[in-house]
């Protein structure tokens, strides 16, 4: 039933976040390295898109600048349909509260001097509750906390590094909970996770989705879990975009010599190791 | 946090630095309580006298009760005093022209050299080898000593104001002695005096306080600026890092201590107070603070943390005070070390070439090496002018350092033993 409802806002959805010839170059002369090249996107409400690709491939750097913390060197960003404009710190400040991130790495996204409510008081600020009793905002963590699976009492008066990556990461969640973004960017949410906590992760981030009507950009280089999640995909090569469609056309169907390729990286369980026809596969890449 | 305060404690090489330096506090803060007056105070008549107690003359004669000792050796160590040793090799090389086998003659026992002498001399003997020159010399350290081993009575005389009359006051035996305690003048000069006659040791104490300050201001304000400096280089980037690199380095290109004397000698004698040379010194050491905090800077910005508290809606001061300060706060402590180190260097650098703090008001290390050095205490063999300045550099600048290399194996897990 509810996957009906979400298919459905999903066909009528209109386009959440969208660029048109995205570009960043680092550097100048010699030393000019073009990471995002000409990239054109469009993302619909409450989807699910998963940006794939290797390491260096730009996937970060397009994050970045979806979130505004880089400049971009050429093209445009449409949020909500309009032109994104991030010129001052207020209008930073109202985009922020609509497009949210979580990073890879649980252990160097917190701040390891201040203690684990900062982050949470941070966002309920963010909202507008800064006047709020304090009573309402103990309140409020306590209920983000839960829907995580965590107790806001354990966690009172700890610092970042006395929990484990799991529990980081969980928190990380119950910060975008509180937020309540139209937008979350996962950068590679659960690469530093551990397996049994990485399905966990997976589930929370959906239900969000499914709670808050909220969309969701994974970036990723693990084409499966790709699959496993998203409606769309796109696959990126060297700061371009060189397939994208339906998770079943892209991956099932995949037409580019890249995807290809991630599909064939992608160990299965079912077939042995074949260590012979990859090493001749490694050579013809080389 | 409590932890990290646990190892530091734990430190030895910081606890000994550290320790050090507070002694060294303590000393320069406590002294002038017991001795007061103004370490600049010209006490002595003279330059360089020796390290010693000094007792009033007028008051030991006046001082009263006297008592009796009766020592060995007094009339011999008195001889001994007034006998140069040049006197005793003549006496030793007539004894041997004598006859007198040179294995008996030993100059170093006094008593001994006496006996043989009284009962061996004949003034009107003529040794072969002897210049009737030299004979004429050892017959007056003859008088001399028959002079010596005589005790006679010190008689005090003293002068009636109106008829300009000669009194006896005192008559002082050679068994006589007094207390030193009961001096009413006796002043202790640790060190002796400098060239002005100015109390060493106090100068000495007040000198290590004025160059600490010196350091700490000068430390105070490379760290502060280098810091500001290299947190916003570092973060903002762009222009703003390009403009700030571009003076960076240029004062790396120019020698430093260049501009420091070029900056002094432009500022002027008459506005040359402590504060002053420690504020040049301050601002043309901040770059390599600023270099490093902008290196860490550029690390910690791409952090997650960072990047989520941007998102969290914090300003650039927030972010920079919050984020990134407690995560280079434990190197810029152990740059601020080295910066006060540096600072008591440079000024004493700056006052051996005369262009430090005005010469007259204040006492600092430099200086009382630039005023030992001019009255050339060196050559004169004024040890106590010169030699403890340099000491107390090397102390509190080996302490200094002590404390930053204990810091640096408390934060740099690499440098653990």
């Amino acid at each position: 039933m509810l996957e009906q409802v979400l298919t459905n806002s999903i066909a009528q959805g209109g386009l959440c976040l969208s660029g048109k010839g995205v570009t960043k170059i680092f550097g100048m002369g010699a030393r000019r390295t073009v990471a995002v090249d000409h990239v054109d996107f469009e993302f619909r409400k409450s989807e699910v898109i998963s940006i794939v690709g290797e390491s260096g491939s730009g996937k970060t750097t397009l994050v970045k600048m979806l979130l505004g913390l880089t400049s971009v060197t050429e093209g445009d960003i449409y949020f909500m349909g309009q032109k994104r404009d991030i010129s001052s710190r207020k209008k930073k400040h109202d985009y922020w509260r609509g497009i949210q991130a979580i990073f890879q790495d649980p252990f160097s996204s917190y701040n390891i001097f201040h203690k684990i409510d900062a982050v949470l008081l941070d966002c309920i600020n963010m909202r507008g509750g800064k006047g709020l009793p304090k009573k309402k905002k103990v309140e409020m963590m306590a209920e983000a906390c839960s829907f995580v699976n965590l107790k806001y009492e354990e966690l009172t008066n700890k610092y970042p590094f006395e929990l484990s990556g799991g529990q980081m990461q969980r928190l990380m969640i119950a910060r975008i909970f509180l937020l309540q973004p139209s937008i979350l960017l996962a950068d590679e949410p659960t690469s530093m996770i551990d397996a049994c906590s990485r399905a966990t992760i997976l589930d929370m981030l959906l239900n969000l989705r499914k709670d808050i009507g909220m969309t969701i950009i994974f970036v990723t280089h693990d084409i499966g879990l790709a699959y496993y999640v998203s409606d769309t995909v796109y696959i990126m090569e060297r700061g371009k975009i060189v397939e994208f469609g339906g998770a079943d056309d892209v991956i099932l169907r995949p037409k580019a010599d890249y995807t290809q390729r991630l599909i064939q990286d992608v160990p299965k369980i079912h077939e042995p190791w074949d260590f012979t026809n990859r090493k001749a596969r490694t050579a013809v890449f080389v | 946090m409590k932890n990290t305060l646990r190892q530091i404690l734990h430190a030895r090489n910081f606890m000994i630095g550290f320790i050090t330096i507070m002694i060294i506090l303590f000393a320069v803060s406590i002294y002038p309580l017991f001795n007061q007056g103004s370490p600049l105070d010209m006490i002595g008549l003279g330059t360089f006298f020796k390290p010693g107690t000094y007792i009033s003359m007028y008051d030991a004669v006046e001082t009263a009760p006297t008592y009796t000792l009766r020592l060995d050796g007094a009339a011999a160590k008195r001889v001994e005093a007034k006998l140069p040793q040049a006197d005793r090799e003549s006496m030793k090389r007539w004894l041997v022209a004598y006859g007198i086998p040179d294995e008996a003659v030993n100059t170093d026992d006094l008593n001994d050299l006496l006996n043989l002498w009284n009962n061996t001399y004949d003034p009107d003997a003529r040794p072969a080898g002897l210049t009737s020159a030299f004979r004429k010399s050892v017959a007056r350290i003859d008088t001399v000593l028959a002079g010596l081993l005589e005790s006679l009575d010190v008689r005090v005389y003293t002068e009636e104001p109106e008829s300009g009359e000669m009194r006896e006051t005192a008559q002082i035996k050679d068994n006589q002695y007094i207390n030193v305690s009961e001096v009413v003048n006796t002043r202790q000069l640790w060190l002796g005096t400098d060239n002005f006659g100015r109390d060493a040791f106090k100068e000495l104490l007040a000198a290590t306080g004025v160059s600490l300050k010196i350091g700490l201001i000068a430390g105070v304000i490379a760290t502060v600026l280098g810091l500001l400096l290299g947190l916003v280089s570092g973060f903002v980037g762009g222009i703003v890092d390009d403009i700030i690199m571009f003076f960076a380095n240029l004062f790396t290109v120019i020698p430093g201590f260049v501009l420091l004397i070029l900056i002094s000698y432009s500022i002027g004698q008459e506005q040359r107070g402590a504060t002053v040379v420690a504020a040049v010194i301050g601002c043309t050491s901040w770059v390599w603070t600023t270099r490093s905090v902008r290196a860490q800077t550029l690390s910690l910005r791409n952090r997650d943390h960072v990047n989520l508290s941007r998102l969290s809606g914090h300003s650039l001061p927030r972010i920079l005070i919050t984020d990134i300060l407690p995560y280079i706060a434990s190197y810029v402590v152990m740059a601020l070390i080295l910066q006060i180190c540096s600072g008591i260097l440079a000024e004493a650098q700056l006052s051996m070439l005369g262009l430090g703090p005005k010469t007259t008001e204040t006492p600092t290390l430099g200086l009382m090496m630039f005023w030992g050095m001019t009255y050339a205490a060196h050559q004169n063999g004024a040890w106590w002018a010169y030699f403890p300045v340099i000491l107390m550099i090397a102390l509190v600048s080996f302490s200094l350092n002590l404390m930053n290399t204990g810091l640096d194996q408390v934060f740099n897990p690499q440098l653990r033993s």
